[in-house]
């Protein structure tokens, strides 16, 4: 932060010029030490992932000593995990979960976030107003009627009770999305209207290019909340193991497969390592799309 | 009158709201069918014994075993506790981390992204990994505690430091709330600074008296959601109970959330397990309503917040 002074007296400038010297040396000190405490930060930030994969290479004796490097590189856990649990099956399960849960929510919130970002109709403040409160709702409240309401339907002991629901809208989507189309000018789509386009062409031929990077953000949100979801999975994902997903896989896996922690530590790096390779393939939209989450209407 | 109207409004305004209705129908139709009529459908459960094959109206039963149950007493003081100590830390560090990521001149976006990072790790892994850190056998922290002469604890396996394990594990994973705080640092006027610096107000001055007045809304925001995310807490309590204990949770099991001694458990959480390990669907429909009770009172606040920031704007 440089901070300029714009003094405007003479007293001003010589008491400036004075302090210039100490000034620059409290920069530099300053310096050293915000970068000294952001450095320990970060090593810390990264010792689990370290840990986390120095203990997955580890054999299985020495998995119970309390010693930290592994003093062989044991690369055959990950082969270990795989035939000793079925991850490829979760995998397929988890991937099905997140790719057909985030384009399901695309195709029915884009135009509901569309409909409240640019309709003027009684009940539109209300109607946002539900959708925050379904939004901030813990997802336990109405599990056990929805739950009942799947039984009827046989889909129980699938993960289809959490896909299909996609298809009519989901909240926190459309709260983001119509928190950026509200930021699109009202002349780009008047002028569409004015020229006799539709509602439908307005949202595909004018709204949707200028929306993208919301989009994108939106729907790497849904594809990682799909990956990472516990709650659901356990609730629909049935006893039998076929029908897992990562998550509830991994979190039976110390008691079923190991008492050492390599394996649960190879298992565990398994499942993360796809989401952070994600993260560096997208990092703009990323950084881009968590700010749409903050307060700024 | 009514061509008058008719002719200051665009031939493509009228109908506007039924417009609206159509392309809001298929979220509509969501809305009743997962929000409107399962709360309904809750109210009317809590006054039944049902577990999946007879329904038997019970009155108030359920309500009065609400009063009675001591797991309920656990789970409230459990969630005061997170909400008391784990909501603000992890506010309280990130914006501490925002501010210092600000105050960087290199490698500022590699920092950024090391903070960033943990926040996308899947709960269960994330959980799952700070078990075994801080398990006292073999895990690195107590070790790393141990050179500089301190004994830590039986960190996931002692009631009295389950939850600051996972504050600790909440702190980690604050990347989220970092990022959204340095975006409202950086939206802070620069002249607001400067004219601060030029009255001769320090660091701490100029931190609580331009600062702060500026970003306020949006610690606001993320206090609140925070809470009202802590009274949803599930997944990283019932996974550390889990894989500490080395317990397995599966239909009909015996085992019960919350290990060390019920340190971890939520009411979501117990909901759960009564509905759906013991099948007492109707006394967990009485648990449904005590949580949304309490996260609709947190919801409002959040609305108020809402029409306050839209106003401002």
């Amino acid at each position: 932060m440089s901070v300029t002074v714009t003094a405007s007296s003479p007293a001003a400038l010589r008491g400036a010029r004075r302090a210039g010297a100490g000034a620059r040396r409290r920069r530099v000190l300053m310096w050293v030490a915000t970068h000294a405490l952001a450095l320990a930060l970060a090593l810390m930030f990264l010792a689990p992932a370290v840990f986390l994969s120095l203990t997955a290479l580890m054999t299985d004796e020495q998995a119970l000593t309390s010693r930290l490097w592994p003093h062989t590189w044991n690369w055959d856990n990950f082969a270990t995990v795989f035939a000793k649990s079925q991850l490829l099956r979760w995998t397929a399960n988890t991937l099905l979960y997140a790719t057909l849960g985030t384009v399901f929510m695309l195709v029915s919130s884009v135009p509901v976030a569309y409909a409240l970002a640019r309709f003027r109709f009684r009940g539109r403040r209300p109607a946002f107003l539900l959708v925050i409160t379904t939004m901030m709702l813990p997802p336990q409240v109405v599990a056990v009627p929805v739950y009942l309401l799947w039984a009827r339907a046989g889909l129980t002991d699938s993960l289809w009770p959490l896909i299909l629901p996609m298809l009519l809208g989901d909240a926190y989507s459309i709260f983001l999305l119509r928190q950026f189309l509200i930021t699109i000018p009202r002349d780009y789509t008047d002028a569409a209207r004015v020229d006799g386009c539709s509602d439908l062409r307005t949202l595909l031929r004018v709204v949707l290019p200028m929306a993208r990077p919301a989009i994108a953000a939106v729907a790497l949100f849904q594809f990682f909340y799909c990956w990472n979801d516990y709650y659901g999975p356990l609730l629909y994902g049935g006893v039998a193991q076929d029908g897992w997903t990562l998550s509830v896989g991994l979190a039976t896996f110390k008691a079923f497969h190991s008492v050492q922690w390599n394996l649960t530590m190879a298992a565990t790096l398994l499942v993360t390592a796809p989401v952070i390779v994600l993260f560096f393939f997208a990092q703009r939209v990323f950084i881009e799309g968590v700010t749409l989450t903050g307060v700024k209407g | 009158m009514a061509s008058v109207s008719h002719a200051a409004t665009p031939r493509w305004r009228r109908g506007e709201g039924l417009r609206a209705l159509l392309w809001l129908s298929p979220w509509l139709v969501g809305v009743s069918v997962f929000f409107v009529y399962p709360l309904l459908a809750t109210v009317y459960f809590s006054f039944h014994r049902y577990d999946l094959f007879t329904l038997e109206f019970v009155g108030l039963d359920n309500y009065r075993y609400l009063l009675n149950d001591p797991r309920v007493v656990t789970s409230a003081r459990n969630t005061l506790w997170l909400v008391a100590f784990m909501v603000p830390a992890q506010v309280l560090f990130a914006l501490g981390l925002a501010q210092l990521v600000t105050m960087l001149k290199a490698g500022v976006g590699l920092f950024r992204t090391i903070f960033y990072l943990p926040t996308l790790v899947p709960a269960v892994a994330g959980t799952v990994t700070f078990v075994f850190l801080m398990n006292p056998g073999t895990g690195p922290w107590n070790q790393f505690l141990a050179l500089v002469g301190v004994t830590g604890p039986d960190w996931f396996g002692d009631p009295a430091w389950s939850k600051p394990s996972l504050t600790l594990l909440a702190l980690w994973g604050c990347g989220n709330t970092m990022m959204i705080f340095l975006a409202a640092l950086l939206d802070v006027p620069r002249h607001l600074y400067e004219a601060a610096a030029i009255d001769g107000a320090g660091p701490w001055r100029r931190f609580r008296s331009v600062t702060l007045p500026v970003i306020s809304p949006v610690l606001m925001f993320s206090a609140i959601t925070g809470v009202i995310y802590a009274l949803q807490y599930f997944t990283q309590a019932m996974i550390a109970s889990r894989v500490a204990s080395g317990a397995t949770d599966s239909a009909g099991s015996a085992f019960v959330p919350g290990y060390p001694d019920e340190s971890l458990l939520t009411l979501p959480q117990w909901l759960f397990h009564v509905g759906f390990r013991d099948f007492s669907m109707g006394y967990a429909c009485v648990l449904a309503l005590l949580l949304f009770g309490t996260s609709m009172i947190f919801t409002l606040v959040l609305l108020r917040q809402f029409r306050r920031a839209e106003e401002g704007s």
